[in-house]
């Protein structure tokens, strides 16, 4: 197997990270209606958290993303 | 296609001649440099001149600027608590910063200045190095209590080598998502454009199925919106509840 073809199949088993970011960013939005329909009242307060832990999730998926770029362009 | 969806994130030279050389590198005025100057220029002229008149009754750019203004007040104080507004200058100059940079990335055409790695780690080490100067002038000797949470003795070892790990990895990883993210934003689009151009191109009916990237590139877009406002957003209130850190170690304020 020459080198191209490694570093292809390489940045693309590199973009299974996305995987564990789905999972969390489901988890995430998915705890958050679930508490929020328990207590609608508190929901509002959360928000902030909410956001937080969508982007700290997302980045986990977007390290494995520049892995795969980083293995493509250099 | 042989249109190239990273062809958006390369620096040129917008001078031909350099502005000067540091030990024998050429320093040149690019586009990255011009985009800086305008996000600059603009946030601050728009800050300065929105609440210069200050009326009682605000209009709609001055709502836009006390509203601005107080947002990140509030996250400061819920993040840091009453000793944290002591950098509100430094929070809000950041926040607004790479918000309008992400913003005017979104221009099309333009530039993102923060899909640019030496940018966002250029930050985040500015970041980390207000931390800890802050948690040594505060704190002296004692701001490496930050490494030794509260826990039994003898699982301590362990736990002070994670928290050296996770403080050392801060810069990389405040850097490393802004930078990520905007990156990731900019080429899914540049991808979705080449699909319009070679479907386009195709002739017959596939150049009608061309309106549903089309149309994608514009929900994208909106995503895009929100992601650019997020990361913002995410990067200030993550340097807060660092900040807080250097100023409270681990008692809680």
């Amino acid at each position: 197997m020459d080198v191209q073809a490694a570093k292809m199949i390489g940045a693309g088993i590199a973009c299974i990270a996305l995987v564990g970011a789905g999972i969390g960013i489901g988890n995430v939005f998915g705890s958050y209606l679930s508490g929020a329909l328990r207590n609608p009242g508190a929901a509002a307060t959360q928000t902030t958290n909410l956001l937080l832990g969508f982007a700290l999730c997302e980045a986990t998926g977007l390290f494995g993303l520049v892995v795969a770029l980083i293995i493509l362009f250099s | 296609m042989a249109l190239n969806p990273m062809h958006q994130f390369s620096i040129k030279p917008l001078v031909t001649e350099p502005l000067f050389a540091i030990s024998g590198h050429p320093i040149y005025f690019t586009n990255q440099a011009l985009l800086m100057v305008i996000v600059v220029l603009a946030t601050s002229l728009f800050l300065v001149l929105a609440v210069k008149p200050n009326r009682l009754v605000p209009t709609r750019g001055q709502s836009m600027a006390e509203m601005s203004y107080e947002f990140v007040a509030n996250m400061i104080h819920s993040a840091t608590g009453e000793d944290g507004l002591k950098f509100f200058p430094f929070v809000f100059t950041l926040f607004m910063f790479v918000l309008c940079c992400n913003f005017f990335g979104m221009v099309p055409g333009s530039f993102t200045v923060t899909s640019q790695i030496a940018v966002t780690l250029a930050l985040a080490c500015l970041v980390m190095l207000v931390v800890i100067l802050t948690g040594f002038a505060k704190h002296g000797i004692r701001f490496f209590m930050l490494f030794v949470p509260k826990a039994p003795i003898y699982i301590l070892p362990l736990l002070i080598v994670i928290e050296v790990i996770s403080f050392c990895s801060r810069p990389i990883s405040l850097s490393v998502r802004l930078f990520a993210n905007m990156l990731a934003g900019h080429t899914l689009l540049a991808v979705f454009a080449g699909f319009v151009v070679s479907l386009g191109a195709a002739g017959g009916v596939l150049s009608v199925l061309s309106i549903a990237p089309m149309a994608l590139i514009v929900g994208i877009m909106l995503l895009e919106l929100l992601v650019a406002f997020l990361q913002a957003y995410v990067f200030a209130i993550l340097t807060c509840i660092y900040l807080n850190e250097a100023l409270h170690l681990h008692d809680h304020h």
